[in-house]
């Protein structure tokens, strides 16, 4: 079991509306579905997803986020979650304004940049970090907008969004206690619960 | 159906003709006594009828969406790629049942049959068509079929607005409604070009205003010549550039010679229409061209599309193809979004072709996957 999937579904009220931004193959959606009772609704673009979505029973439509999120009505979900996503968009922070347009709370969920292993990598060899989590090289990575926990609460700050939980997995998919004291430099994928 | 051709084929099929003697009140506001449709199946009903799919056909569609009638019959229904058993809409599990449009010429009742008032054929005089009578009308070969509720309507183009107004006429009767390349109404675009095609099928001098059988001749410039103006929008730039190019099929532009240049795609956007002419009938073309430009989804609900799906109670699926532009990408997902705003289950994938609004009839794998997902889906919940 993902532990950060664990922290998302116990921020999830039961019977609640959920939407996916970048819902990959559904597994999210599904497990909300079936433990906590949401109606939830998916976006994605990859094909091979989508159709896995779809035979999974869920909810899913084809649209690109960069595209933008005007189709969805202000305050039509309770909740709107992106995991593994945020890096991956043109604007983050527009789209942090969408989610929170159109959710009452959001679950926002990327990987930390500023962890330590990210800065040894750069420090020491002067190139851009590959691991196993982020395997792709700084030409063709789908993620171009990487960011720390700092930047991230900065940009919350600056936005006035509220941070209403945060949690933090290391690199051993845990939450360590080392993570939870030192995040910027211990926390793998840090997941925020904000409202506005 | 005994005969199988091919594993994956629903083998040779035989269309079977349903009697109606329930008058239907059609939406122009006049009763068609009586009626034939005329009907095709495959597959077997279960035991507790919940496995049954309607197939609502598009323009130029017919019941025989599936298999062949002959052995020596070399063109099969015109969904095959998608129907048969382990197929996409897989007919060892699924009871699929397609039935010719009211208004058509493959068998049901339409312009062509004998209008009891004056034992002459209908004519021009066919009461004129609405999305919503072929919807009624199928309604009552559901009940003669013995079906209470529709695991799946599925239509594509024309196809898919009969799907989408069963959901609202009929919101108790239908699980599912696949909708595939459609739209909630005709662009102007749309209506400009259908309204070429029955220019090209009045002006032809054998139309005689309709009566054309009574003169013993079909209007078959005029209809062939609608077929090509169709043909090309049902096709994409890039699909007649690869299939067609600029090849000729004869004549050059060399010095001297005076043989005529022709295009391939000349010869083949008439042999289209010729055969096109050969098999349909113009005043159905009328009709139903007609259907198509008055279809709008939402009018009753006052003009919104989300007041309109609000009174579904199904899930849907719409389908789109990228290089679709006669309803391209965009109208479907303003279903989509009216869906959305109307909470309905919903889901939409956007298919990459080049073939155009025809990709909806032809085999593509992505398609194909998305379409058997959604169906095995449906049959999950049946178990």
């Amino acid at each position: 079991m993902r532990v950060d999937l664990d922290i998302i579904q116990s921020w999830v009220h039961p019977d609640s509306r959920v939407l996916d931004l970048g819902c990959g193959d559904g597994s999210l959606l599904e497990m909300l579905t079936v433990n906590k009772q949401i109606y939830g609704l998916g976006l994605e673009l990859d094909p091979f997803n989508i159709t896995q979505s779809i035979e999974r029973g869920l909810n899913v439509i084809e649209q690109d986020l960069d595209q933008g999120l005007t189709n969805f009505q202000t305050h039509s979900f309770d909740t709107v979650i992106m995991t593994q996503t945020l890096q991956a968009v043109r604007f983050p922070h527009l789209i942090l304004d969408e989610m929170l347009r159109i959710g009452k709370e959001c679950i926002i969920g990327f990987p930390n940049f500023g962890h330590w292993r990210a800065r040894l990598h750069l420090s020491s060899k002067g190139k851009m970090p590959v691991s196993k989590f982020m395997p792709y090289t700084w030409y063709d990575t789908p993620n171009i907008h990487f960011c720390t926990v700092k930047d991230f609460e900065e940009l919350c700050r600056k936005k006035n969004i509220d941070i209403v939980h945060r949690a933090v997995v290391d690199q051993n998919n845990e939450n360590s206690a080392a993570a939870n004291r030192w995040p910027n430099l211990f926390c793998a994928t840090a997941i925020y619960h904000v409202t506005r | 159906m005994t005969e199988t051709i091919d594993p994956d084929s629903v083998g040779i099929v035989t269309p079977q003709t349903y009697q109606f003697d329930t008058p239907l009140e059609m939406s122009c506001g006049r009763v068609l006594q009586n009626y034939e449709l005329v009907v095709e199946t495959y597959g077997e009903l279960n035991a507790d009828r919940s496995n049954a799919v309607l197939i609502c056909h598009a323009l130029s569609g017919s019941h025989h969406a599936a298999g062949f009638h002959s052995k020596d019959d070399r063109k099969a229904g015109w969904w095959d790629a998608y129907i048969g058993p382990g197929k996409a809409i897989d007919t060892q599990r699924f009871f699929v049942a397609c039935a010719n449009n009211l208004g058509g010429c493959h068998g049901s009742t339409g312009p062509n049959s004998i209008n009891p008032d004056t034992n002459k054929p209908w004519g021009p005089d066919f009461p004129r068509l609405g999305v919503q009578d072929w919807v009624h009308s199928q309604h009552a070969l559901m009940e003669k079929l013995g079906i209470n509720c529709w695991a799946a309507i599925i239509g594509g183009s024309l196809g898919g607005m009969q799907a989408m107004r069963w959901a609202l006429e009929y919101p108790d009767e239908i699980r599912h409604c696949i909708v595939i390349a459609g739209a909630t109404k005709l662009s102007a675009q749309n209506i400009a070009f259908n309204e070429v095609a029955r220019q090209a099928i009045l002006s032809d001098r054998d139309f005689h205003g309709g009566r054309y059988l009574e003169h013993d001749c079909i209007p078959k410039k005029g209809l062939a010549l609608a077929r090509m103006v169709g043909h090309i929008t049902y096709l994409s730039d890039d699909a007649m550039a690869d299939k067609f190019g600029r090849d000729l099929r004869s004549g050059s532009f060399q010095k001297g010679t005076s043989e005529q240049v022709e295009f391939q795609v000349e010869s083949y956007l008439r042999y289209q229409g010729d055969a096109f002419s050969d098999a349909f009938d113009a005043n159905t073309y009328l009709l139903m061209t007609k259907a198509l430009d008055y279809f709008d989804l939402a009018r009753e609900y006052n003009d919104d599309p989300v007041t309109a799906f609000s009174h579904a109670q199904c899930a849907f699926m719409i389908i789109a193809f990228t290089s679709d532009w006669r309803f391209p990408p965009r109208r479907s997902k303003e279903i989509v979004n009216a869906l959305i705003g109307a909470n309905k289950p919903t889901c939409y994938a956007e298919i990459e072709s080049r073939f155009g609004h025809d990709a909806f009839l032809l085999p593509n794998l992505r398609y194909q996957q998305v379409i058997s997902a959604y169906m095995q889906r449906i049959m999950q919940e049946e178990s």
